[in-house]
């Protein structure tokens, strides 16, 4: 049993990478991005559990920043994906204009948010 | 052959003759054009109409703030004009609930005193020199108008643009929302449901488009909401359950992840700059289905995305399958913890007493208590919505006939908020914005139906007569013709039906509003002798002689109604106020009030306290007076010191103040304050002194004799009394 699902696994695993490697660039490099901010953002939970999390308020900046940069890094991903028929009139450029208002919405919220 | 269309000027889709703006044709505008022009005007009709039908009070008496909850948001207002948003922002009040005080900074909504202060700074600035307390006045009618204007385009979003204007027509008068909302009721839920439904409006519009830049507007109406009442638990509980019946529906799409993510991150990081608001959205029982519902969807949409990827089915079962168990069992375990260890706070018992309607009455008395926290009687539906009572099921089968995103939302918006306003009465006002909606649906789509039957008719029999050739279509048109010969005269009589339910409704609304809800509640009025108006100003009169005759640091102890007016207007420190943040202390003023006179005396030592206030309809008839709410001081009072006994002031379970009362009633605190020198008076011809026109009985005990406190003032009517606590006796 343990075998089969390990030979699963592998099987998932090779053909998940074959998958992938087929997108575009420009949205390879977009989900480097998110995993690069849901790393940060476990550091920070890693570092809230060893020391505590006293500012709460700081901590929680922190970790929602990162948790904002990736979901609004994925929903750019959504929109700029070609393969995606309900964004096909949205030019990419408008995309990532949102993607900036946003963002700069977020970190406005985020420097007041830390005390 | 038939009617073509023509580029170009088109004639106007009614028979010319009959068309009432023959000065619209002069003008030479298009059809399109014509439209937008009826639309815009009608729009601002409906604006200036929703303001209009809100001035009763004004006109009838003065412009004045009403009730008791407005005071405390004038005061705030007027602190934050004076003083600056960084005071205002880090105050704490010593005059209110001594000796504990207040963090007021930290502990109210400041979406409403924002509003009004910068409303007013702008006014100032364009040189206009009002008095803040005129913008606080007219701050909720002004926001009315708003909302019909929001309500159109929510309702073009959902249907069309008749729906709209129906929308806009319907909310603007409804009594509902008026209730709330008149000229000087200056309270939050004026500047609510204008917050509320524009990030509806917003949401709909994001899930609709699928664009960022909606999503952070949402985002931005959702902290307008947190900042302005705390009925905002309801967005973030109705969007995620929208978003979860989309997913189980499989009317899930990329423009709704995109959509919810952006309006809860952003939405909930600007929540928790609101200091009241705190860090609920992360532990609090009531914010916990939005979190859930986020992580769902990620995993969702991640599981979408790979099956999307893997083009090989059994692969993606085996994925599906780790994933799942992962993801269940990781959410039930934090979920778990976080109940157990008690960092997820449970649900509070505001809200808690929503899903179990009996809790209240058991545990808090407090919240039982309020008049408006009581479950809604169908007379209340009936007289707050009138005719959308029955529109509404007709509204939602034409939703349903249409099913979209939009629609979805709007049909649960109705249904929740519904079942929420059966539960508590106050609740009618969030449930009213859904009901104009889809009764609007429902009117708009009748009408429309409606006209386009009386349409055809005349359009099939004009081209059957003025073309002689006969194609099979006119036959058959014709022949149609023939087979319901009453089919436009029944169309004509429904229409006419229609417009007359509709008519009913505007006059109802207009006559409720006039009745019901115009009232100040701070001055009461009532027909003299001979039919005149007798209008009685007791209370202001009570408050500003509180203000001009007491030391500026004397304490005032009072039942906690009556709080906040106290300070606003009469501007000395209270013991007890509306905010009931602490039980215990209002516990401790209804021992007070409940005891002997000798057990007050130490009671009211101990606070310091200054003056009584107490609120006495004996002689005016006024049945809100302090005497009627006594049972409830007793209640709060015993949850807290239980030799305070209810049944001690109960006969055989009744409640009496007349000879045959409980002992320790005719002896209470309350009592001898209330019926002080009232032994004395004859209040009605033909009956003894002593007639208690609110009870309808004559007292018990009519030679009151006070030995603690004396009395410094009764206002002309008796509403208000006022008496001065007496020093200690010296010892020698």
């Amino acid at each position: 049993m343990a075998k089969s699902t390990s030979s699963d696994a592998q099987m998932l695993i090779r053909s998940l990478r074959t998958a992938y490697a087929a997108t575009p660039t420009n949205l390879k490099i977009i989900d480097l991005y998110v995993v690069y901010a849901i790393v940060t953002a476990v550091i920070q939970v890693v570092y809230m559990g060893i020391v505590g999390s006293f500012p709460f308020n700081s901590f929680l900046s922190g970790v929602l920043s990162c948790v904002g940069t990736t979901v609004l890094a994925v929903c750019l991903r959504i929109q700029v994906n070609k393969e995606n028929k309900e964004f096909k009139d949205l030019p990419p450029e408008r995309a990532f204009a949102d993607f900036v208002l946003c963002n700069l919405v977020l970190h406005l919220v985020i420097m007041n948010f830390l005390g | 052959m038939g009617a073509k269309a023509e580029n170009g000027v088109k004639p106007p889709p009614l028979a010319p003759s009959s068309f009432p703006f023959p000065f619209l044709r002069t003008l030479k505008l298009k059809t399109k054009q014509q439209e937008l022009l009826i639309r815009v005007s009608a729009l601002a009709l409906i604006y200036v109409l929703a303001f209009a039908v809100r001035l009763f009070s004004v006109l009838r008496y003065e412009s004045m703030i009403h009730e008791f909850d407005p005071y405390f948001n004038y005061r705030t207002t007027l602190f934050l004009t004076k003083n600056g948003f960084y005071e205002f922002w880090n105050w704490f009040d010593a005059e209110s609930w001594y000796p504990l005080g207040r963090i007021i900074g930290g502990t109210l909504f400041p979406g409403l005193m924002v509003t009004a202060a910068l409303i007013y700074r702008a006014l100032r600035f364009l040189t206009f020199a009002i008095h803040i307390r005129e913008v606080c006045v007219l701050t909720a009618p002004f926001f009315a108008s708003n909302t019909t204007l929001v309500a159109y385009f929510f309702g073009k979003e959902i249907w069309d643009a008749g729906a709209g204007l129906a929308a806009a027509a319907l909310i603007a008068i409804c009594p509902g929302y008026i209730s709330r909302s008149v000229a000087g009721s200056y309270d939050n839920e004026g500047v609510a449901i204008f917050a509320l439904l524009l990030t509806f409006y917003f949401f709909v519009k994001a899930v609709n488009t699928g664009s960022l830049a909606w999503g952070l507007a949402s985002a931005f109406g959702y902290f307008y909401m947190v900042s302005a009442w705390g009925g905002y638990v309801f967005i973030i509980n109705l969007v995620p359950l929208y978003v979860l019946v989309l997913l189980i529906t499989g009317r899930y799409s990329m423009r709704l992840y995109v959509a919810y993510n952006c309006m809860y991150i952003l939405g909930m990081l600007l929540a928790m700059q609101i200091r009241f608001v705190g860090f609920q959205h992360v532990q609090s029982g009531e914010h916990m289905a939005a979190m859930g519902v986020f992580f769902l969807m990620q995993v969702f949409y991640f599981v979408d995305w790979v099956k999307y990827i893997l083009h090989d089915p059994k692969l993606f079962h085996s994925f599906l399958r780790i994933t799942l168990t992962c993801s269940i069992s990781v959410g039930a375990l934090a979920l778990g913890i976080g109940m157990a260890t008690g960092y997820i706070s449970p649900w509070t018992g505001r809200f808690y007493s929503l899903l179990d309607p009996t809790y209240a009455k058991d545990h808090i008395p407090i919240i039982a208590s309020v008049s408006e926290h009581q479950p809604t009687a169908w007379s209340s539906f009936m007289f707050d919505f009138h005719i959308l009572l029955f529109l509404f099921p007709a509204g939602l089968y034409f939703c349903f006939k249409r099913l979209s995103d939009a629609t979805i939302f709007i049909v649960m918006y109705g249904l929740t908020s519904m079942y929420f306003a059966g539960v508590m009465v106050r609740l009618i006002l969030v449930a009213t914005p859904a009901v104009c909606l889809i009764s609007a649906v429902a009117v708009s789509a009748t009408i429309k139906n409606l006209t386009r039957l009386i349409r055809t008719k005349s359009k099939a029999s004009q081209t059957g007569s003025s073309k002689g050739t006969s194609s099979l279509k006119a036959s058959a048109k014709a022949s149609l013709d023939q087979a319901l010969p009453f089919q436009r005269n029944a169309a004509i009589a429904l229409l006419a039906g229609a417009f007359y339910l509709l008519s009913r409704y505007a006059i109802h609304c207009t006559w409720v509003t006039s009745e019901a809800y115009s009232s100040p509640s701070i001055v009461l009025a009532a027909r003299g002798a001979h039919g005149g108006r007798v209008i009685f100003d007791d209370y202001r009169e009570a408050y500003f002689w509180l203000r001009q005759n007491t030391s500026p640091d004397a304490k005032v102890m009072s039942w906690w109604d009556y709080g906040y007016q106290i300070t606003a207007m009469g501007n000395r420190t209270v013991i007890v106020d509306n905010n009931t943040w602490n039980n215990t202390h209002i516990a401790t003023v209804g021992r007070a009030m409940s005891s002997y006179e000798d057990e007050a005396y130490e009671i009211m030592q101990s606070l310091d306290v200054d003056y009584v206030l107490v609120v006495f309809g004996g002689v005016t008839g006024y049945s809100s007076d302090d005497i009627n709410k006594f049972l409830w001081m007793v209640r709060i009072g015993g949850g807290v010191f239980p030799v305070i006994k209810e049944p001690d002031y109960l006969v055989n379970g009744e409640y009496r103040v007349d000879k045959g009362a409980a002992p320790k009633m005719l002896n209470c605190l309350m009592y001898k304050l209330c019926y002080y020198r009232f032994g004395e008076l004859t209040t009605e011809y033909g009956k003894p002194t002593g007639y208690d026109r609110a009870r309808g009985v004559e007292i018990g005990n009519k030679n009151v004799k006070l030995e603690y406190l004396e009395e410094a003032f009764t206002t002309s009517n008796w509403i208000v009394r006022i008496y001065k606590v007496k020093p200690p006796k010296n010892r020698w």
